[in-house]
């Protein structure tokens, strides 16, 4: 009996970033509207594996799923072992534009979760008039720092396992086993310090409060949807960044936690769907 | 709640394989109460109750009884299902050796919500 083969397709781009050369992976699936999605801080684009297999979603959009620099199965930059990783957001800005223009996504929608619901805002304010809309998952304009993230990548503490565990602790009790497992799973194999140089732009370089009340949904339309169980940005947490940021739609995701599209797929989609059915009806 | 959570955890090889080469104490507090939870190879040899007199403990986890109440609901409210939800609010407090409360954190989240089994 054969095994079923999922539709998705996985290739490597060669990519200039901050002028070293790059190979990056990167999964698609689909056709029509691209739709770029962003995985979260220490995981990679496996997250987006039911995104990509939605045959309702890839029936109108090419789903574009790709690994950062030093996470899944994208490189990191030759040398890497000199240097220790750290995300910016001029550096997270950067790539995500980099990959859209170099992939050949014209006018995306760009959907990215926690570090890359909090890099859509950047992108509303910087690239609004490149982008046909933009999806926050688990966005927030802030976290402050409250736990020592530098135990995550320490010779005498099991960083997969460690990582795992805070993963763990983010998602929903009502979550299915399966998935919830299967994401701490990937957080298990991320390279040391991954997940830690990503907090910096999550906890430190990306504060985006004192940014958002200028951005304009009205160039391109801005939802954010967020998993009621997140604590790291929480749905007080996006409802208040969506407060300053006119125009905004909110949608809080019942059950939810903070990997939706990971933890609990077929509930998150039916929360996608009629999003991305929107932005096919009004935008260009 | 957390005295019978030594029959919970050492039934469960999905929770001691995660704490297999821990062999130390931590402590729980609970409101007023002090529990110290002694671990051998990820099995729980005891909960002693205190109060105690010059006893030694790795990390200590501290929490009022309410949210303790709350953390250890069989289907906890957002907020409440999850350590480190409390330690962003400040309801729980982390002391001692934060090293090894990290190398063993799974197993401790897993350890410590091992009682929502009992609520009603």
């Amino acid at each position: 009996m054969p095994a079923r083969i999922e539709p998705i397709t996985g290739r490597y781009a060669h990519l200039a970033l901050e002028g070293k050369p790059h190979r990056i992976y990167f999964e698609e699936a689909g056709q029509g509207i691209p739709l770029l999605c962003l995985h979260t801080a220490g995981s990679d684009a496996r997250q987006y594996r039911a995104v990509l297999n939605d045959p309702e979603i890839t029936r109108h959009y090419r789903v574009v799923a790709f690994d950062m620099p030093w996470h899944g199965k994208s490189s990191p930059p030759a040398g890497w072992e000199k240097e220790d990783y750290r995300l910016s957001t001029s550096s997270y800005t950067g790539l995500v534009m980099t990959v859209a223009r170099e992939l050949g996504l014209a006018r995306p929608v760009v959907m990215g979760c926690s570090i890359g619901g909090r890099i859509v805002l950047n992108l509303a304010l910087e690239h609004a008039q490149s982008l046909r809309a933009l999806v926050g998952l688990q966005s927030a304009a802030y976290v402050e720092r409250y736990y020592e993230s530098a135990w995550l990548n320490h010779a005498e503490v099991h960083g997969g396992q460690a990582s795992g565990a805070i993963a763990y602790g983010l998602m929903s009790p009502l979550s299915p086993d399966e998935h919830r497992w299967e994401t701490v799973w990937h957080y298990m194999q991320g390279g040391p310090g991954i997940f830690t140089g990503d907090l910096y732009f999550y906890q430190v370089d990306g504060d985006l409060r004192d940014r958002i009340g200028a951005i304009d949904t009205s160039v391109c339309p801005l939802y954010m949807l967020t998993g009621e169980y997140d604590y790291s940005a929480s749905p007080k947490d996006t409802e208040a960044a969506a407060a300053r940021i006119r125009g905004a739609k909110v949608t809080i995701m019942k059950g939810l936690g903070h990997f939706p599209m990971s933890e609990n797929p077929d509930a998150f989609l039916v929360y996608l769907r009629p999003v991305l059915d929107e932005i096919r009806a009004t935008t260009a | 709640m957390l005295e019978r959570v030594a029959e919970l955890v050492n039934g469960d090889p999905a929770i001691v394989r995660w704490g297999r080469h821990l062999n130390d104490t931590f402590m729980v507090e609970v409101g007023d109460d002090q529990y110290l939870v002694a671990v051998r190879a990820g099995r729980i040899e005891s909960v002693a109750k205190g109060p105690f007199v010059m006893r030694s403990w790795r990390f200590a986890i501290r929490a009022r009884r309410e949210c303790w109440e709350k953390f250890w609901a069989k289907v906890p409210a957002p907020g409440w299902h999850d350590l480190f939800a409390l330690l962003r609010r400040g309801d729980v407090a982390f002391e001692g050796d934060q090293r090894v409360l990290m190398a063993y954190l799974l197993y401790v989240k897993l350890v410590l919500a091992a009682p929502r089994r009992l609520a009603p």
